[in-house]
């Protein structure tokens, strides 16, 4: 069985969900507290949304020198799975493990409410459940998601085909360059996006699209070929 | 010796910045004329024991470099008192 971390930092809000929505999928999940160095042996870690230590000088910039950031580091550097949703896609880019940064959005306000989305790359441990080019429709809820990135990294992003998730139906909610709402290191090992499929992995919630991450993660084969489960 | 730094963290040139289009929205409505350009950033004073103005300077950019300012969307700049 997969087995799951989810960190946990001062002012992760978003934790109890992920958590629900891998065990729902199948996956055996734990929760790893911000200022342990020990993963629990575990294949996945997913850094949960929230607004990490306030969100104190930039989203996710103290949260990426937390003790566990250590371990995540060492592994993702072995291969091991790491995703990041929201708060955890900001961390991941502020610890350099994934590229650009996300900034306030391009209207200033916070934006909270579903929108549209293509999965654009499903060779990854968290989007294998789903076939290219899926769109479905999942929240939102940030006040810095804006993605930006320079030139090079963003010709390089779409060339190897990083680029995750990315809004469509002219949904772009916070002025993210080329609607990019998730992306990948060149492995793909490691994933950060701003929506919340763990708030739509449950019928219970109104929505059940997002539960195909979660999925994934549930049937992913570590250091193996990804599988999907229908 | 102890001596005070003054950084100043902006968005990089050429980045979007909102919170400076924001204002310079609002300055215009206020009726200050000519005013443009405009970028919203962060100001972090802090004191550093070091043995020489330049030590407490690099002391500091390393600061810059490493936490205060983001590499890929914010410049900073620094001044050392005294």
């Amino acid at each position: 069985m997969v087995r799951v971390a989810v960190v946990r930092f001062p002012g992760s809000n978003c934790d109890w969900d992920a958590y629900h929505a891998a065990e729902n999928a199948g996956a055996e999940a734990r929760f790893v507290w911000h200022r342990d160095t020990d993963l629990q042996q575990a294949d996945v870690v997913i850094l949960p949304g929230g607004f990490s230590y306030g969100d104190y000088l930039r989203s996710g910039a103290i949260a990426r020198f937390s003790p566990v950031m250590q371990a995540v580091q060492k592994h993702a550097a072995a291969g091991g799975a790491v995703l990041g949703i929201c708060n955890g896609f900001q961390i991941l880019c502020e610890a350099h493990l994934l590229p650009g940064a996300l900034v306030r959005n391009d209207r200033l306000t916070f934006v909270s409410r579903p929108v549209w989305v293509r999965v654009e790359r499903t060779d990854t441990f968290c989007t294998s459940a789903y076939a290219r080019d899926t769109e479905m429709r999942i929240p939102v809820a940030h006040g810095d998601g804006c993605y930006v990135a320079d030139d090079d990294t963003l010709r390089l992003l779409e060339a190897e085909g990083r680029v995750v998730l990315r809004y469509t139906r002219g949904e772009n909610p916070n002025g993210s360059v080329a609607d990019i709402a998730g992306v990948s290191n060149a492995a793909g090992n490691i994933v950060g996006f701003m929506p919340h499929p763990e708030r739509y992995a449950d019928p219970l919630t109104g929505s059940d699209v997002g539960a195909g991450f979660f999925r994934s993660i549930a049937g992913w084969i570590p250091g193996g070929a990804t599988r999907s489960i229908p | 010796m102890t001596y005070r730094v003054h950084i100043r963290v902006v968005p990089r040139a050429g980045l979007l910045d909102p919170q400076g289009q924001a204002v310079e929205h609002a300055l215009a409505v206020l009726g200050f004329e000519g005013a443009g350009d405009v970028r919203v950033g962060r100001a972090i004073e802090l004191a550093i024991d070091a043995a020489s103005p330049e030590a407490a300077e690099a002391a500091a950019r390393k600061m810059c470099e490493r936490l205060l300012a983001n590499p890929v969307t914010e410049d900073f700049s620094l001044a050392v008192e005294g």
